[in-house]
């Protein structure tokens, strides 16, 4: 392990587990190299805490390389930390300073209850996908790709959309807790492709109650959840959930 | 069933049409699910905003300084037209309708989030009056009922005392009668700056709310929002200024 001369001090946020009360507990740490990943400042941290005999902090991470959307911690007040565009894991320590005092939460949400330290329980996203996000395809060979013309700019749109990893920091960031630009970007990957027009109009409609009965709140469009998304989901993304739902509620006869 | 399948259900009754429920078709929570509470904020505040342009118009013929003659003809034209009355129904209705809803929007989002942040910087990501609606509005709230009770109560209700030099009732005089004390004005000045930061989220955000966004137009909507919320704020601010510095007479 590189060694470098970060003094830093953590509040870290501990819970035991759901129904316990946490609290946020101070924690010094020393020669921290600037070139670690905010995750491996906290390996080296839990490393400490192991060889002491302590319990060490209970954090989502996986792929490590910004792709799995794993790794939530809410940094001095905000999502993955002080840098856009990066998840915690691709966060680096050099975006702070010797000396700093670094705050680190789980999301808050009443969706996303706290399983323990820095762990939220997100599957009510695994939920509201469950509940429409997908498309339904009779099984056989996969017809010729081009047998399906689509408009670059749609299909740019639809992979743009589709670039969410589902970590949740629209929902941790946004003031009410809403998960309205992880379930747009859900409606809007497959809303713009051909393959999604069947179920265009249903899909909406079963999402959103998903997401509503999940105890979400409603989006305010302060914006918030796009400045802070790691993949850059767009908020026009929740304007075409918004167009595509009141279209499905006022237009279509189907009881949903 | 939901509130208007059953509504509709009553109708066809009353009218003597016999509809079984399964020949309809339910909205289903069309309203009050998550994304229709924001249609309901979203419309009647675009209605809102409608209104406040012809309210400001009318208002803005005390700049004609002429001791409020002109003033008056609007005022008046404003009670007497059916057509106005009739809106100032829907009109109270769309004020009620935003002012419940985004009070149940206020503790419905705050409950979403029961253990709040140590440390939230919000103004990392979003502008400070996009995540203080429920503040603003709330002082808008307070200001209206000041305001409704000072001008409209007097006039629908209670009577305007005096009558112009042309006849019409002296709703500019008692305006004049208002803004001589400075507290009314520095209360209706602070409702205005209040009201424009209220617009400058509110309006675009409506548009979004709807669906509208798109590349061509969010742009002009944006822009056009900005202009209207400043110029119908420092119009209305305007108002009791003059009036209290003695420009308006």
């Amino acid at each position: 392990m590189s060694t470098g001369n970060m003094n830093l001090t953590l509040k870290i946020w501990r819970q035991k587990n759901t129904k316990a009360k946490g609290g946020l507990v101070d924690y010094k740490l020393s020669d921290i190299s600037p070139d670690m990943s905010f995750l491996e400042m906290f390996d080296v941290l839990n490393e400490e805490l192991i060889s002491k005999g302590d319990e060490p902090v209970v954090f989502d991470h996986d792929c490590r390389e910004g792709i799995c959307g794993a790794c939530s911690m809410f940094i001095n007040g905000r999502p993955h930390g002080p840098k856009e565009g990066v998840t915690t894991c691709q966060l680096h320590m050099r975006s702070f300073k010797d000396g700093d005092t670094i705050v680190v939460e789980p999301w808050r949400a009443k969706a996303f209850p706290v399983v323990k330290d820095l762990t939220v329980d997100r599957s009510a996203f695994d939920r509201v996908i469950a509940a429409g996000g997908f498309i339904s395809v009779n099984t056989g060979n996969a017809q010729d790709a081009n047998n399906l013309p689509i408009p670059k700019v749609q299909a740019d749109s639809a992979f743009e959309a589709a670039a969410c990893i589902g970590c949740g920091a629209c929902v941790a960031t946004c003031k009410n807790a809403s998960a309205m630009l992880f379930v747009s970007a859900k409606v809007s990957q497959l809303a713009q492709l051909p393959q999604g027009q069947p179920e265009r109009y249903r899909r909406v409609q079963t999402m959103v109650a998903q997401m509503d009965a999940e105890g979400f709140g409603n989006c305010t469009n302060t914006g918030a959840c796009e400045a802070e998304c790691p993949k850059g989901i767009s908020l026009e993304n929740i304007a075409r959930m918004n167009r595509d739902y009141l279209s499905a509620k006022f237009v279509s006869e189907e009881d949903i | 069933m939901t509130m208007i399948n059953k509504l509709i259900l009553l109708l066809n009754t009353f009218a003597g049409i016999e509809l079984k429920y399964n020949q309809m078709a339910s909205f289903g929570n069309a309203f009050s699910s998550s994304i229709g509470k924001k249609l309901i904020m979203g419309i009647t505040g675009l209605f809102l905003i409608s209104f406040l342009a012809v309210h400001c118009f009318i208002n803005a013929l005390i700049f004609v300084n002429d001791g409020g003659l002109t003033f008056n003809v609007g005022a008046h034209f404003m009670a007497t037209n059916w057509l106005i009355r009739a809106m100032e129904v829907v009109l109270m209705a769309g004020l009620l309708a935003h002012i419940i809803q985004g009070l149940r929007l206020v503790f419905q989002n705050q409950a979403a989030r029961p253990v709040k942040y140590a440390v939230n910087n919000g103004a990392a990501n979003s502008k400070w009056y996009s995540r203080s609606m429920g503040l603003l509005g709330t002082i808008l709230l307070i200001f209206l009922i000041v305001h409704l009770s000072d001008f409209w109560v007097v006039s629908r209700f209670t009577g305007i005392p005096t009558v112009d030099s042309a006849g019409h009732e002296n709703l500019f005089a008692v305006m004049v009668a208002r803004f001589q004390t400075l507290w009314v004005v520095i209360l209706y000045v602070l409702a205005m700056v209040s009201l424009a930061y209220h617009l400058l989220h509110g309006f675009a955000s409506a548009f979004q709310t709807l669906g509208w966004n798109h590349k061509k137009y969010t742009p002009l909507i944006k822009a056009f929002g900005i202009w209207y919320s400043i110029i119908i704020a420092i119009l209305f601010a305007a108002m009791p200024v003059a009036i209290y510095a003695g420009l308006i007479k």
